[in-house]
Protein backbone atom coordinates (compact mmCIF):
# COMPACT_ATOMS: atom_id res chain seq x y z
CA UNK A 1 0.00 0.00 0.00
CA UNK A 2 1.12 3.45 -1.04
CA UNK A 3 1.54 5.88 2.15
CA UNK A 4 2.29 9.85 1.61
CA UNK A 5 4.94 11.13 4.59
CA UNK A 6 4.34 14.66 4.96
CA UNK A 7 7.34 16.23 6.17
CA UNK A 8 6.42 18.80 9.07
CA UNK A 9 9.24 21.15 10.37
CA UNK A 10 9.70 24.70 12.02
CA UNK A 11 11.31 26.15 8.83
CA UNK A 12 12.84 29.08 10.87
CA UNK A 13 15.19 26.62 12.24
CA UNK A 14 15.66 24.30 8.51
CA UNK A 15 16.37 28.03 7.10
CA UNK A 16 18.79 28.49 10.04
CA UNK A 17 21.16 25.49 9.02
CA UNK A 18 24.46 26.21 7.56
CA UNK A 19 25.00 24.78 4.15
CA UNK A 20 27.48 21.93 5.64
CA UNK A 21 24.14 20.90 8.04
CA UNK A 22 21.85 21.04 5.50
CA UNK A 23 23.99 18.65 3.10
CA UNK A 24 24.74 16.44 5.58
CA UNK A 25 21.18 16.28 6.11
CA UNK A 26 20.78 15.66 2.49
CA UNK A 27 23.55 13.11 2.25
CA UNK A 28 21.94 10.91 5.33
CA UNK A 29 18.51 11.07 3.71
CA UNK A 30 19.68 10.31 0.49
CA UNK A 31 21.39 6.90 1.88
CA UNK A 32 17.72 6.11 3.19
CA UNK A 33 15.77 6.97 -0.14
CA UNK A 34 18.50 4.96 -2.14
CA UNK A 35 17.83 2.04 -0.17
CA UNK A 36 13.76 2.51 -0.30
CA UNK A 37 14.88 3.17 -4.26
CA UNK A 38 16.61 -0.50 -4.62
CA UNK A 39 13.60 -2.17 -2.58
CA UNK A 40 11.27 -0.44 -5.26
CA UNK A 41 9.42 1.45 -2.57
CA UNK A 42 10.34 4.84 -3.35
CA UNK A 43 7.31 7.22 -5.45
CA UNK A 44 7.47 10.83 -5.88
CA UNK A 45 9.71 12.85 -3.42
CA UNK A 46 9.18 16.55 -3.29
CA UNK A 47 10.54 19.11 -1.16
CA UNK A 48 8.72 22.56 -0.72
CA UNK A 49 10.13 25.78 -1.41
CA UNK A 50 9.17 28.20 2.36
CA UNK A 51 5.57 29.07 3.64
CA UNK A 52 6.89 32.37 2.31
CA UNK A 53 6.55 32.01 -1.16
CA UNK A 54 3.22 30.31 -0.72
CA UNK A 55 -0.26 32.01 -1.69
CA UNK A 56 -3.71 30.63 -0.32
CA UNK A 57 -6.75 30.58 -2.85
CA UNK A 58 -9.64 29.98 -0.52
CA UNK A 59 -12.71 28.95 -2.29
CA UNK A 60 -15.04 28.86 0.14
CA UNK A 61 -16.50 31.97 -0.98
CA UNK A 62 -17.35 33.47 -4.45
CA UNK A 63 -15.30 35.17 -6.03
CA UNK A 64 -12.69 32.80 -4.39
CA UNK A 65 -9.85 35.32 -2.23
CA UNK A 66 -6.53 34.61 -2.78
CA UNK A 67 -4.58 35.10 0.39
CA UNK A 68 -0.39 35.42 0.79
CA UNK A 69 0.89 32.79 2.98
CA UNK A 70 0.05 29.40 3.92
CA UNK A 71 -3.32 27.87 4.30
CA UNK A 72 -2.59 27.17 8.24
CA UNK A 73 -0.60 29.27 10.71
CA UNK A 74 1.21 26.58 12.67
CA UNK A 75 4.23 26.23 14.56
CA UNK A 76 5.60 23.93 12.36
CA UNK A 77 4.85 24.09 8.71
CA UNK A 78 4.43 21.48 5.46
CA UNK A 79 7.85 21.49 4.06
CA UNK A 80 7.51 18.13 1.44
CA UNK A 81 6.29 14.68 1.13
CA UNK A 82 7.64 11.22 0.00
CA UNK A 83 5.21 8.31 -1.59
CA UNK A 84 6.64 5.52 -0.09
CA UNK A 85 5.43 1.59 -0.57
CA UNK A 86 4.12 0.05 2.44
CA UNK A 87 3.17 -3.53 3.74
CA UNK A 88 0.96 -2.35 6.96
CA UNK A 89 1.06 0.84 9.29
CA UNK A 90 3.73 -0.84 11.32
CA UNK A 91 6.19 -1.08 8.18
CA UNK A 92 5.08 2.37 7.38
CA UNK A 93 6.35 3.68 11.27
CA UNK A 94 9.59 1.78 11.05
CA UNK A 95 10.47 3.35 7.44
CA UNK A 96 9.46 7.22 9.53
CA UNK A 97 11.41 5.86 11.83
CA UNK A 98 14.34 5.11 9.47
CA UNK A 99 13.88 8.93 7.85
CA UNK A 100 13.38 10.30 11.33
CA UNK A 101 17.00 9.26 12.07
CA UNK A 102 18.82 10.74 9.35
CA UNK A 103 16.43 14.02 9.81
CA UNK A 104 15.58 14.79 13.55
CA UNK A 105 13.25 17.34 14.48
CA UNK A 106 9.76 17.98 13.34
CA UNK A 107 6.95 15.49 12.90
CA UNK A 108 6.00 12.80 9.65
CA UNK A 109 2.40 12.23 9.26
CA UNK A 110 1.99 9.35 7.65
CA UNK A 111 -1.34 9.05 5.41
CA UNK A 112 -2.48 6.02 3.40
CA UNK A 113 -3.43 7.04 -0.44
CA UNK A 114 -6.36 6.21 -1.27
CA UNK A 115 -5.70 7.02 -5.13
CA UNK A 116 -2.91 7.55 -6.92
CA UNK A 117 -1.78 9.06 -9.97
CA UNK A 118 1.82 9.08 -10.94
CA UNK A 119 1.18 11.95 -13.74
CA UNK A 120 3.09 13.09 -16.41
CA UNK A 121 5.34 16.18 -15.62
CA UNK A 122 9.31 16.02 -15.99
CA UNK A 123 9.38 12.54 -17.64
CA UNK B 1 25.06 10.07 17.87
CA UNK B 2 21.70 10.58 19.41
CA UNK B 3 23.51 13.00 21.86
CA UNK B 4 25.11 15.05 18.56
CA UNK B 5 21.21 14.79 16.68
CA UNK B 6 20.47 16.50 20.01
CA UNK B 7 22.72 19.42 19.96
CA UNK B 8 22.18 19.77 15.91
CA UNK B 9 18.00 20.20 16.32
CA UNK B 10 18.89 22.07 19.50
CA UNK B 11 20.75 24.72 18.24
CA UNK B 12 18.53 25.16 15.32
CA UNK B 13 15.75 25.06 17.86
CA UNK B 14 17.48 27.64 19.63
CA UNK B 15 18.84 29.76 16.92
CA UNK B 16 15.44 30.09 15.13
CA UNK B 17 13.51 31.47 18.61
CA UNK B 18 15.89 33.85 19.49
CA UNK B 19 14.32 36.92 17.81
CA UNK B 20 10.84 36.51 18.99
CA UNK B 21 12.00 34.98 22.11
CA UNK B 22 14.36 37.81 22.69
CA UNK B 23 11.67 40.40 21.45
CA UNK B 24 9.08 39.34 23.96
CA UNK B 25 11.30 39.13 26.74
CA UNK B 26 12.30 42.80 26.08
CA UNK B 27 8.89 44.04 25.91
CA UNK B 28 8.39 42.45 29.35
CA UNK B 29 11.70 44.18 30.77
CA UNK B 30 11.89 47.12 28.35
CA UNK B 31 15.47 46.76 28.79
CA UNK B 32 18.05 45.21 26.19
CA UNK B 33 20.30 43.61 28.52
CA UNK B 34 17.81 42.28 30.68
CA UNK B 35 15.94 40.68 28.26
CA UNK B 36 19.47 39.03 26.48
CA UNK B 37 20.49 37.69 29.29
CA UNK B 38 17.00 36.17 30.27
CA UNK B 39 17.49 34.13 27.21
CA UNK B 40 20.76 33.81 27.60
CA UNK B 41 19.70 31.67 30.48
CA UNK B 42 16.83 30.29 29.29
CA UNK B 43 19.16 28.86 26.20
CA UNK B 44 21.50 27.41 28.92
CA UNK B 45 18.16 25.73 31.12
CA UNK B 46 16.82 24.17 27.55
CA UNK B 47 20.32 22.46 27.13
CA UNK B 48 20.14 21.08 30.19
CA UNK B 49 16.13 19.72 30.25
CA UNK B 50 15.29 18.77 26.40
CA UNK B 51 17.62 16.29 25.66
CA UNK B 52 15.89 14.53 28.52
CA UNK B 53 12.40 16.25 28.30
CA UNK B 54 12.26 15.95 24.51
CA UNK B 55 11.34 19.33 23.04
CA UNK B 56 8.74 21.30 24.19
CA UNK B 57 5.78 21.93 21.93
CA UNK B 58 6.44 25.18 21.38
CA UNK B 59 10.15 26.31 22.04
CA UNK B 60 10.44 30.28 21.72
CA UNK B 61 6.98 30.55 24.37
CA UNK B 62 8.71 27.95 26.85
CA UNK B 63 11.75 30.28 25.93
CA UNK B 64 10.03 33.25 27.12
CA UNK B 65 8.31 31.89 30.12
CA UNK B 66 11.65 30.49 31.38
CA UNK B 67 13.64 33.30 30.65
CA UNK B 68 10.99 35.44 31.95
CA UNK B 69 11.05 33.41 35.63
CA UNK B 70 14.33 33.59 35.96
CA UNK B 71 15.13 37.08 35.36
CA UNK B 72 11.95 37.77 37.50
CA UNK B 73 14.00 35.18 40.58
CA UNK B 74 17.10 36.87 39.40
CA UNK B 75 15.62 40.24 40.49
CA UNK B 76 13.98 38.89 43.54
CA UNK B 77 17.52 37.42 44.57
CA UNK B 78 19.30 40.86 43.84
CA UNK B 79 16.64 42.64 45.87
CA UNK B 80 17.45 39.89 48.95
CA UNK B 81 13.44 39.61 49.11
CA UNK B 82 11.54 36.74 49.64
CA UNK B 83 10.80 34.24 48.43
CA UNK B 84 13.54 32.57 47.00
CA UNK B 85 13.66 31.22 43.45
CA UNK B 86 11.88 27.74 43.52
CA UNK B 87 12.98 24.70 41.89
CA UNK B 88 9.42 23.94 40.73
CA UNK B 89 9.90 26.82 37.91
CA UNK B 90 11.06 24.42 35.34
CA UNK B 91 8.77 21.70 36.01
CA UNK B 92 5.52 23.69 35.63
CA UNK B 93 7.29 25.43 32.39
CA UNK B 94 5.15 23.07 29.95
CA UNK B 95 2.01 23.45 31.87
CA UNK B 96 2.16 27.28 31.36
CA UNK B 97 3.18 26.51 27.87
CA UNK B 98 0.30 26.33 26.12
CA UNK B 99 -1.07 29.04 28.13
CA UNK B 100 1.64 31.97 27.44
CA UNK B 101 1.75 30.70 23.49
CA UNK B 102 -1.93 31.74 23.17
CA UNK B 103 -1.24 35.17 24.42
CA UNK B 104 2.14 35.39 22.27
CA UNK B 105 -0.05 35.07 19.04
CA UNK B 106 1.02 35.87 16.00
CA UNK B 107 0.18 39.39 16.04
CA UNK B 108 1.71 40.08 19.28
CA UNK B 109 5.41 39.00 18.45
CA UNK B 110 4.86 40.81 14.95
CA UNK B 111 5.10 44.10 16.89
CA UNK B 112 7.31 42.71 19.30
CA UNK B 113 9.84 41.63 17.09
CA UNK B 114 9.48 44.45 14.57
CA UNK B 115 10.30 46.93 17.83
CA UNK B 116 13.44 45.01 18.51
CA UNK B 117 14.49 45.15 14.87
CA UNK B 118 13.50 48.95 15.14
CA UNK B 119 15.21 49.47 18.04
CA UNK B 120 18.70 48.21 16.23
CA UNK B 121 18.38 50.79 13.79
CA UNK B 122 17.61 54.05 15.57
CA UNK B 123 18.60 56.75 14.36
CA UNK B 124 21.30 58.25 16.53
CA UNK B 125 22.84 55.14 15.73
CA UNK B 126 25.65 55.11 12.33
CA UNK B 127 24.69 52.47 9.71
CA UNK B 128 27.74 50.17 11.01
CA UNK B 129 26.49 50.54 14.44
CA UNK B 130 22.78 49.75 13.60
CA UNK B 131 24.08 46.27 11.97
CA UNK B 132 26.70 45.33 14.27
CA UNK B 133 23.84 45.57 16.94
CA UNK B 134 21.20 43.82 15.06
CA UNK B 135 23.03 41.25 14.27
CA UNK B 136 24.54 40.98 17.77
CA UNK B 137 21.06 41.37 19.31
CA UNK B 138 18.94 39.88 16.97
CA UNK B 139 20.71 36.93 15.00
CA UNK B 140 22.50 36.13 18.01
CA UNK B 141 26.43 35.96 16.28
CA UNK B 142 28.59 36.32 18.87
CA UNK B 143 30.88 39.54 18.96
CA UNK B 144 34.33 37.46 17.47
CA UNK B 145 32.16 36.59 14.63
CA UNK B 146 30.70 40.21 14.10
CA UNK B 147 34.29 41.42 14.80
CA UNK B 148 35.40 39.00 12.05
CA UNK B 149 33.11 39.81 9.56
CA UNK B 150 33.92 43.59 9.82
CA UNK B 151 37.56 43.08 10.05
CA UNK B 152 38.07 44.76 13.28
CA UNK B 153 39.42 43.65 16.43
CA UNK B 154 37.21 41.75 18.85
CA UNK B 155 37.68 44.48 21.73
CA UNK B 156 36.71 47.69 19.19
CA UNK B 157 33.51 45.44 18.38
CA UNK B 158 32.30 44.85 21.66
CA UNK B 159 33.12 49.23 22.60
CA UNK B 160 31.08 49.54 19.09
CA UNK B 161 28.17 47.53 20.49
CA UNK B 162 28.41 49.05 23.97
CA UNK B 163 28.07 51.89 22.50
CA UNK B 164 24.95 51.32 20.63
CA UNK B 165 23.21 49.66 23.64
CA UNK B 166 23.95 52.82 25.89
CA UNK B 167 22.57 55.01 23.05
CA UNK B 168 19.65 53.49 22.87
CA UNK B 169 18.93 52.75 26.58
CA UNK B 170 18.97 56.70 26.72
CA UNK B 171 16.65 57.02 23.82
CA UNK B 172 13.02 56.93 24.46
CA UNK B 173 11.45 53.80 22.76
CA UNK B 174 7.49 53.48 22.60
CA UNK B 175 6.71 50.33 24.00
CA UNK B 176 2.92 50.52 23.36
CA UNK B 177 1.85 48.82 20.07
CA UNK B 178 2.31 50.99 16.92
CA UNK B 179 -0.63 52.57 14.88
CA UNK B 180 -0.53 51.69 11.02
CA UNK B 181 1.59 54.40 9.78
CA UNK B 182 3.95 53.80 12.64
CA UNK B 183 4.05 50.28 11.82
CA UNK B 184 4.74 50.99 7.56
CA UNK B 185 7.57 53.46 8.76
CA UNK B 186 8.91 50.86 11.29
CA UNK B 187 8.89 48.24 8.55
CA UNK B 188 10.63 50.86 5.89
CA UNK B 189 13.53 51.60 8.51
CA UNK B 190 13.80 48.23 9.48
CA UNK B 191 13.77 46.79 5.47
CA UNK B 192 16.54 49.28 4.82
CA UNK B 193 18.95 48.05 7.72
CA UNK B 194 18.60 44.79 6.43
CA UNK B 195 19.43 46.09 2.80
CA UNK B 196 22.82 47.09 4.84
CA UNK B 197 23.33 43.85 6.85
CA UNK B 198 23.36 42.27 3.07
CA UNK B 199 25.22 44.83 1.21
CA UNK B 200 27.91 44.33 3.73
CA UNK B 201 28.71 40.86 3.37
CA UNK B 202 28.01 41.32 -0.87
CA UNK B 203 30.99 43.85 -0.81
CA UNK B 204 33.21 41.86 0.64
CA UNK B 205 36.63 40.71 -1.15
CA UNK B 206 39.83 39.08 -0.55
CA UNK B 207 40.37 37.89 2.91
CA UNK B 208 37.91 37.23 4.98
CA UNK B 209 35.54 37.28 1.97
CA UNK B 210 33.59 34.00 3.51
CA UNK B 211 32.83 35.22 7.26
CA UNK B 212 31.77 37.99 5.62
CA UNK B 213 29.03 36.11 2.93
CA UNK B 214 27.96 34.70 6.34
CA UNK B 215 26.31 38.09 6.11
CA UNK B 216 24.44 37.59 3.33
CA UNK B 217 22.70 34.24 5.21
CA UNK B 218 21.69 36.11 8.09
CA UNK B 219 20.04 39.63 6.19
CA UNK B 220 18.26 36.88 4.17
CA UNK B 221 17.23 35.06 7.52
CA UNK B 222 16.38 38.43 8.67
CA UNK B 223 14.23 39.34 5.67
CA UNK B 224 12.35 35.60 5.64
CA UNK B 225 11.40 36.12 9.60
CA UNK B 226 10.24 39.72 8.16
CA UNK B 227 8.10 38.24 5.76
CA UNK B 228 6.99 35.27 7.73
CA UNK B 229 5.17 38.13 10.45
CA UNK B 230 4.14 40.40 6.97
CA UNK B 231 2.97 38.11 5.02
CA UNK B 232 0.75 40.16 2.67
CA UNK B 233 3.57 43.07 2.24
CA UNK B 234 5.23 43.44 -1.50
CA UNK B 235 8.43 45.68 -0.24
CA UNK B 236 8.91 42.32 1.70
CA UNK B 237 8.31 40.28 -0.55
CA UNK B 238 10.48 42.10 -2.88
CA UNK B 239 13.19 42.73 -0.64
CA UNK B 240 13.59 38.92 0.39
CA UNK B 241 13.65 38.21 -3.32
CA UNK B 242 16.37 40.62 -4.27
CA UNK B 243 18.68 39.22 -1.65
CA UNK B 244 18.09 35.78 -2.41
CA UNK B 245 18.45 36.26 -6.57
CA UNK B 246 21.50 38.78 -5.56
CA UNK B 247 23.10 36.17 -3.12
CA UNK B 248 22.26 33.54 -5.75
CA UNK B 249 25.17 34.28 -7.93
CA UNK B 250 27.91 34.65 -5.17
CA UNK B 251 29.58 31.39 -5.76
CA UNK B 252 30.50 32.73 -9.38
CA UNK B 253 31.30 36.34 -8.50
CA UNK B 254 35.01 35.87 -8.18
CA UNK B 255 37.27 33.32 -9.35
CA UNK B 256 39.84 31.05 -7.38
CA UNK B 257 42.38 33.26 -7.00
CA UNK B 258 39.95 35.95 -5.73
CA UNK B 259 39.70 38.23 -9.01
CA UNK B 260 36.29 40.06 -10.00
CA UNK B 261 33.97 38.13 -12.41
CA UNK B 262 31.44 40.05 -14.37
CA UNK B 263 28.06 38.79 -14.64
CA UNK B 264 28.33 38.30 -18.86
CA UNK B 265 31.41 35.74 -18.04
CA UNK B 266 29.69 33.98 -14.42
CA UNK B 267 29.02 30.07 -14.90
CA UNK B 268 25.43 30.35 -14.86
CA UNK B 269 25.33 26.76 -14.07
CA UNK B 270 26.72 27.50 -10.60
CA UNK B 271 24.05 29.87 -9.71
CA UNK B 272 22.03 28.90 -6.99
CA UNK B 273 18.54 27.22 -8.28
CA UNK B 274 16.66 26.63 -4.79
CA UNK B 275 17.54 30.59 -4.06
CA UNK B 276 16.11 31.65 -7.35
CA UNK B 277 13.51 29.02 -7.71
CA UNK B 278 12.63 31.21 -4.17
CA UNK B 279 13.33 34.72 -5.26
CA UNK B 280 11.32 33.99 -8.71
CA UNK B 281 8.37 32.92 -6.38
CA UNK B 282 8.49 35.99 -4.33
CA UNK B 283 8.52 38.52 -6.64
CA UNK B 284 5.51 36.81 -8.92
CA UNK B 285 3.79 37.02 -5.86
CA UNK B 286 4.57 40.79 -4.74
CA UNK B 287 3.95 41.90 -8.41
CA UNK B 288 0.12 40.42 -7.90
CA UNK B 289 -0.39 43.21 -5.27
CA UNK B 290 0.39 46.08 -8.46
CA UNK B 291 2.01 48.28 -5.61
CA UNK B 292 5.70 49.01 -7.12
CA UNK B 293 8.26 50.36 -4.90
CA UNK B 294 12.30 49.47 -4.97
CA UNK B 295 12.97 46.63 -3.67
CA UNK B 296 10.69 44.61 -5.78
CA UNK B 297 11.88 46.75 -9.20
CA UNK B 298 15.35 45.56 -8.39
CA UNK B 299 14.11 42.67 -7.58
CA UNK B 300 12.62 42.05 -11.19
CA UNK B 301 15.75 43.30 -12.31
CA UNK B 302 17.50 40.43 -10.48
CA UNK B 303 14.87 38.12 -11.73
CA UNK B 304 15.43 38.68 -15.36
CA UNK B 305 19.57 38.22 -15.33
CA UNK B 306 18.12 35.09 -12.99
CA UNK B 307 15.65 33.88 -15.98
CA UNK B 308 18.21 34.43 -18.76
CA UNK B 309 20.40 30.63 -19.56
CA UNK B 310 23.27 32.53 -21.74
CA UNK B 311 24.05 36.24 -21.15
CA UNK B 312 22.76 36.74 -25.06
CA UNK B 313 19.23 35.78 -23.31
CA UNK B 314 18.81 38.78 -21.12
CA UNK B 315 15.75 41.18 -22.02
CA UNK B 316 18.08 44.68 -21.43
CA UNK B 317 14.66 46.30 -23.33
CA UNK B 318 13.33 45.23 -20.36
CA UNK B 319 15.91 45.65 -17.63
CA UNK B 320 15.73 49.75 -19.35
CA UNK B 321 12.32 49.57 -18.87
CA UNK B 322 12.69 48.54 -14.95
CA UNK B 323 15.59 51.03 -14.23
CA UNK B 324 13.35 54.16 -15.37
CA UNK B 325 10.77 53.44 -13.17
CA UNK B 326 13.56 53.21 -10.66
CA UNK B 327 15.02 56.16 -12.03
CA UNK B 328 11.49 57.61 -11.29
CA UNK B 329 10.26 56.02 -7.96
CA UNK B 330 14.55 56.67 -6.54
CA UNK B 331 16.27 59.26 -8.43
CA UNK B 332 19.79 58.92 -7.61
CA UNK B 333 22.81 59.17 -9.78
CA UNK B 334 23.93 55.46 -8.88
CA UNK B 335 20.34 54.20 -10.85
CA UNK B 336 21.05 56.07 -13.98
CA UNK B 337 24.95 54.70 -13.54
CA UNK B 338 23.18 50.99 -13.50
CA UNK B 339 20.86 51.91 -16.41
CA UNK B 340 23.61 52.76 -18.96
CA UNK B 341 24.72 49.25 -18.85
CA UNK B 342 21.37 48.53 -20.32
CA UNK B 343 21.73 51.36 -22.67
CA UNK B 344 25.38 50.24 -23.97
CA UNK B 345 23.61 46.46 -24.61
CA UNK B 346 20.86 48.12 -26.29
CA UNK B 347 22.06 51.27 -28.42
CA UNK B 348 25.62 51.26 -27.78
CA UNK B 349 28.33 52.46 -25.88
CA UNK B 350 28.04 56.48 -27.78
CA UNK B 351 24.78 56.70 -26.01
CA UNK B 352 25.69 55.20 -22.57
CA UNK B 353 28.04 57.53 -22.74
CA UNK B 354 25.91 60.45 -23.40
CA UNK B 355 23.42 59.44 -20.64
CA UNK B 356 26.56 59.34 -17.75
CA UNK B 357 28.46 62.32 -18.62
CA UNK B 358 26.13 64.68 -16.65
CA UNK B 359 26.36 62.19 -13.58
CA UNK B 360 30.25 63.34 -13.77
CA UNK B 361 29.74 65.36 -11.10
CA UNK B 362 27.75 63.50 -8.38
CA UNK B 363 29.38 60.18 -8.62
CA UNK B 364 33.27 62.05 -9.09
CA UNK B 365 34.18 60.08 -5.84
CA UNK B 366 32.75 56.51 -7.73
CA UNK B 367 34.40 53.72 -8.17
CA UNK B 368 31.81 52.22 -10.58
CA UNK B 369 31.69 55.92 -12.47
CA UNK B 370 35.15 55.71 -13.94
CA UNK B 371 35.27 51.97 -14.11
CA UNK B 372 32.02 51.88 -16.61
CA UNK B 373 33.38 55.00 -18.29
CA UNK B 374 36.55 54.36 -19.10
CA UNK B 375 35.39 50.72 -20.32
CA UNK B 376 32.87 53.06 -22.78
CA UNK B 377 35.46 55.13 -23.75
CA UNK B 378 37.96 52.01 -24.71
CA UNK B 379 35.27 50.19 -26.89
CA UNK B 380 34.78 53.51 -28.91
CA UNK B 381 38.50 53.82 -29.36
CA UNK B 382 39.26 56.72 -27.11
CA UNK B 383 41.84 54.97 -25.31
CA UNK B 384 43.19 57.93 -23.46
CA UNK B 385 40.36 59.24 -22.32
CA UNK B 386 39.84 55.93 -21.20
CA UNK B 387 43.54 55.45 -19.64
CA UNK B 388 42.16 58.81 -17.72
CA UNK B 389 39.43 57.44 -16.62
CA UNK B 390 40.35 53.51 -15.34
CA UNK B 391 43.66 55.69 -13.83
CA UNK B 392 41.02 58.00 -11.54
CA UNK B 393 38.67 54.01 -11.08
CA UNK B 394 41.99 52.71 -9.34
CA UNK B 395 42.36 55.68 -6.97
CA UNK B 396 38.76 55.00 -5.87
CA UNK B 397 39.13 51.34 -5.67
CA UNK B 398 37.10 49.74 -2.71
CA UNK B 399 39.10 46.44 -2.82
CA UNK B 400 42.26 44.85 -4.58
CA UNK B 401 40.18 42.72 -6.64
CA UNK B 402 38.21 46.13 -8.10
CA UNK B 403 41.87 47.63 -8.57
CA UNK B 404 43.21 44.44 -10.02
CA UNK B 405 40.05 44.64 -12.53
CA UNK B 406 40.97 48.06 -13.65
CA UNK B 407 44.75 47.46 -13.58
CA UNK B 408 43.99 44.86 -15.81
CA UNK B 409 42.23 46.99 -18.65
CA UNK B 410 44.87 49.07 -18.25
CA UNK B 411 47.56 46.73 -18.84
CA UNK B 412 45.59 45.58 -21.49
CA UNK B 413 45.61 49.04 -23.51
CA UNK B 414 49.20 49.27 -22.39
CA UNK B 415 50.09 45.97 -24.34
CA UNK B 416 47.81 47.41 -27.09
CA UNK B 417 49.53 50.50 -27.56
CA UNK B 418 52.89 48.97 -27.89
CA UNK B 419 51.15 46.58 -30.58
CA UNK B 420 50.15 49.22 -32.72
CA UNK B 421 53.11 51.36 -32.09
CA UNK B 422 55.31 48.62 -33.02
CA UNK B 423 53.45 48.30 -36.56
CA UNK B 424 53.83 51.70 -37.33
Amino acid sequence: MLYAFLCYNDEAATCAWSKDEESAVMAKLGAVTEKLTRERRLGPVARLVPTTAATTLRKDCDPPLVIDGPFAETKEQLLGFFVIDCNSLEHALETARELGRANPGGAYEIRPLLQFWPGSVGG
Amino acid sequence: MSDSNDLVWIDAALTAARPKAVAALLRYFRDLDTAEEAFQEACLRALKTWPQNGPPRDPTAWLVLVGRNVAIDETRHRARQAPLPDSDTLADADDKEAELAERLDAAHYRDDVLRLLFICCHPDLPATQQIALALRIVSGLSVKQIARAFLVGESAMEQRITRAKSRIARAEVAFETPGAIERAERLAVVAAMIYLVFNEGYSASGDGAAMRLALCDEAIRLARLLLRLFPAEPEIMGLTALLLLQHARSPTRFDADGAIVLLDDQDRGRWDRAMITEGLALIDKAMRHRRRGPYQVQAAIAALHARAARPDDTDWAQIDLLYAALEELTPSPVITLNRAVAVDKLRGPAAALAMIEPLASPLNGYFHFFGLKGALLLRLGRHAEARVAFDRAIALANSAPEAAHIRAHLDRLARDGAATAGKR
